[in-house]
């Protein structure tokens, strides 16, 4: 590793800039559907979430657990997306 | 509990900490510009930077925190991992790409990196101070937790040493040493707590449990019929605080007092701390000790029921366990404080059997069960909760300094990829530590936070050696990330840029480590003022805070083009200031911190994020409009504008 090395200097695209940020903010509005789903599931209608739901396993764990496979999901999808500078 | 000092993780500690130290000092030769120590050169490479996201973000009180809070409370704590993932959505999808590209060593360049102005700077240093404080405190008081009862010193000793490893940590090298100080850390904890996890399947459910050497765990009774627990002895009458409450103690012919909760007809056996005026302590009714005629807290946590009636399951697959753990009956424990008559205080710990059908989903804790209660405020303030743990990971100034240390965008979003694989699957592990814990019959009844390296002592004593090593080298990583963005506000923002001294490279390093060197000095200092302070709950007020302040400005600059540098500053400060104040004026400070009866509290719920970061996009907009003309068009900004470079 080489921590003298000069920083890569980036020229901006705005294609590429817009792009980016176009696939980041759908892709968060995604996620945070999904987010507040489950938050407003737990707040309004805790009842719901202690019911046996995808194996046996309740609705509580089995959305927690989809959550967190749905956020490493979503984020290899942008990386996927995203164009290169 | 009293804990039998473990050299053995004296003598794994002692080799981590060597190991880290080696690692900073002979890096830290290498390490002389200030791109080196700010952002180590933007030369880590993505991978390594994406583990040390996680060493960031993994710290003492998400560790430690989490596992206790599911093995005391269940599904409740699993709400917190649930959060804290979920903020990195934010951080990848919004934040990372556009500060990669804004900034340079610190937050306050991206946003500041357009408007070239000090109130900005000035706003951005001092929220980013406030925050790492608020971060750091818990930290601290953690590591003082931990070293307590592993190496036997005393919290400030413990909090003495983690200071000083990691100001000698961050002084050396800075950000390079401390990004491989996470790295190591970060994949330590995922392996580990994965093999832990394995271990805890493979030994399955029992209602029986047994210690790593075999030792069948002595159970507390219950279901007892009054006769059964009177027998031999004498009830004693109801007198103090004890009217009333349902307890009956019972003196024995030895003269000791034994405490039994009352449940309808019957009765079950409790544990009971007693600090007399003096200062002594009866535990059980005898002196606490772990000698002849005196007494130590019991181990607890078992399963009560087994689905089917059987006592063991075996191995179980991941899901099979969540399934059993649902038809399970477990013997959960919480307190009471009762007034003796006499002046002393008792805290009674009791048992509570909870079905899984309850403990498995949101709401069994104190802290969540506001989501079973009817008030809209209760409710509110579980969603401002985990609006705030949404918002605040992406405001966090430890982990978005972290952009800067990888060369270009492409590599920061492969990194952050990295680090929400890494952190997802170590929170889906916390879910599986945290039940086994509560299983393992090793718990501590008056420490959650010990849950983690208890769960490891019960499957074996190296384990937990390790553990607890891995949990102090955790605490070393955090505290140094954090450090490290404090001194870089000082240094970068206030001295260089607000202050305007006039520094090279060279000083502005000096400078920096300067600063690390007293905020590591404050931060030993308040993590031994705070050592009462409950873990979480700190750690809960500085990701309101953070998402308060940083969030808006970030958001705004990012997305609408009027934004004015007024708005920004604007919008830091009342961010800052509404969220602080808030907090300070809630229920759980007047409580937690002042002692005074929390329905005397100034503010309808206690976390602030779901009213003050709607606040600090108001104000934003709100003195940007009004500053627009005034300020002109080169003040204003626009993501998509094209027009950074």
């Amino acid at each position: 590793m080489d921590f003298k090395s000069v920083v890569t200097e980036e020229k901006e695209d705005t294609a590429v800039v817009s792009h980016n940020s176009r696939a980041g903010v759908l892709l968060f509005l995604v996620y945070t559907t999904i987010y507040g789903g489950f938050m407003l599931l737990s707040a309004f209608a805790p009842r719901w979430m202690s019911e046996p739901f995808l194996g046996g396993v309740n609705l509580a764990v089995a959305y927690g657990f989809g959550l967190i496979a749905a956020a490493m999901v979503l984020a290899v999808l942008y990386v996927k997306v995203c164009r290169k500078q | 509990m009293i804990y039998e000092t473990s050299f053995t993780a004296i003598l794994v500690f002692l080799f981590f900490a060597c190991g880290v130290l080696g690692i900073s000092v002979y890096l830290g030769r290498r390490a002389k510009s200030a791109a080196g120590y700010f952002a180590a050169g933007g030369g880590i490479h993505w991978a390594v930077n994406g583990i040390a996201f996680a060493g960031d973000y993994l710290s003492a009180a998400s560790f430690l925190g989490i596992c206790g809070m599911i093995a005391f409370f269940g599904y409740d704590g699993f709400l917190y991992s649930i959060g804290y993932l979920a903020g990195w959505i934010v951080a990848l999808f919004i934040v990372a790409e556009p500060l990669k590209r804004l900034g340079r060593f610190t937050f306050a360049d991206a946003l500041d990196n357009r408007f070239n102005s000090r109130g900005i700077k000035l706003a951005a240093a001092v929220s980013t101070l406030v925050v790492s404080c608020f971060y750091l405190i818990p930290q601290m008081v953690g590591a003082g937790a931990l070293v307590q009862p592993l190496l036997g010193l005393p919290h400030y000793g413990g909090v003495l040493l983690i200071g000083g490893i990691v100001t000698i940590v961050v002084t050396t090298a800075g950000m390079v040493s401390t990004t491989w100080l996470q790295f190591i850390k970060g994949g330590l904890l995922v392996v580990l707590c994965a093999m832990i996890t394995v271990m805890i399947l493979a030994r399955g459910l029992t209602t029986r449990p047994t210690t790593a050497d075999g030792r069948e765990v002595p159970l507390m009774r219950h279901g007892l019929s009054l006769a059964e627990i009177a027998s031999g002895g004498t009830v004693l009458p109801e007198e103090g605080g004890w009217r009333g409450a349902p307890y009956v103690r019972v003196r024995t012919a030895e003269g000791r007092v034994l405490v039994y909760r009352k449940d309808g007809d019957t009765y079950s056996e409790a544990q009971t701390v007693n600090v007399l005026p003096d200062g002594r302590k009866l535990v059980n009714g005898l002196p606490h000790g772990k000698a002849e005629g005196e007494a130590d807290l019991q181990p607890v946590g078992y399963v009560s029921k087994l689905p089917g009636g059987v006592e063991e399951t075996g191995p179980l697959g991941p899901f099979a366990f969540i399934r059993t753990m649902q038809q399970s009956e477990v013997i959960a424990w919480r307190s009471q404080k009762i007034a003796e008559a006499g002046g002393s205080e008792t805290t009674v710990y009791y048992q509570r059997p909870t079905s899984g059908a309850d403990f498995m989903s949101p709401g069994s804790s104190p802290v969540f069960s506001k989501v079973r209660s009817a008030r809209i405020f209760d409710k509110l303030d579980f969603l401002s909760l985990m609006l705030a743990l949404f918002c605040g990971t992406a405001s966090l100034p430890h982990i978005l300094i972290r952009y800067y240390t990888v060369k270009d965008q492409d590599s920061a979003r492969k990194s952050t990829v990295v680090g929400i694989a890494a952190i997802g699957c170590f929170y889906v592990l916390t879910l599986f530590l945290g039940l086994g814990a509560m299983t393992s019959g090793a718990l501590d009844v008056t420490d959650s936070n010990m849950s983690a390296p208890l769960l490891a002592r019960s499957l074996s004593e190296f384990l937990f050696a390790v553990l607890s090593a891995v949990a102090f080298t955790t605490v070393l990583g955090t505290v140094s990330g954090l450090i490290m963005a404090a001194s870089g506000a000082v240094a970068h923002d206030l001295m260089a840029n607000v202050l305007k001294i006039p520094m090279d490279d060279f000083r502005k390093v000096v400078a920096a480590k300067a600063a690390a060197l007293c905020v590591g000095v404050l931060a030993i200092l308040l993590g031994i003022l705070f050592a009462r302070m409950n873990v979480n709950f700190l750690v809960g007020w500085a990701f309101n805070i953070a998402a308060s302040a940083n969030l808006p400005s970030l958001v705004m600059l990012l997305f609408w083009k009027h934004t004015t540098k007024q708005g920004i500053t604007a919008a830091i400060v009342v961010g800052m200031v509404s969220s602080l104040a808030w907090i300070l004026m809630s229920a759980q400070a007047y409580q937690d911190v002042y002692g005074l009866n929390p329905g005397d509290a100034l503010v309808p719920f206690s976390q602030p994020a779901i009213v003050t970061i709607p606040l600090g996009f108001l104000v934003l907009v709100a003195v940007s409009l009004m500053t627009r003309r005034k300020a002109g068009m080169p003040e204003t900004a626009g993501a998509f504008s094209g027009q950074w470079s």
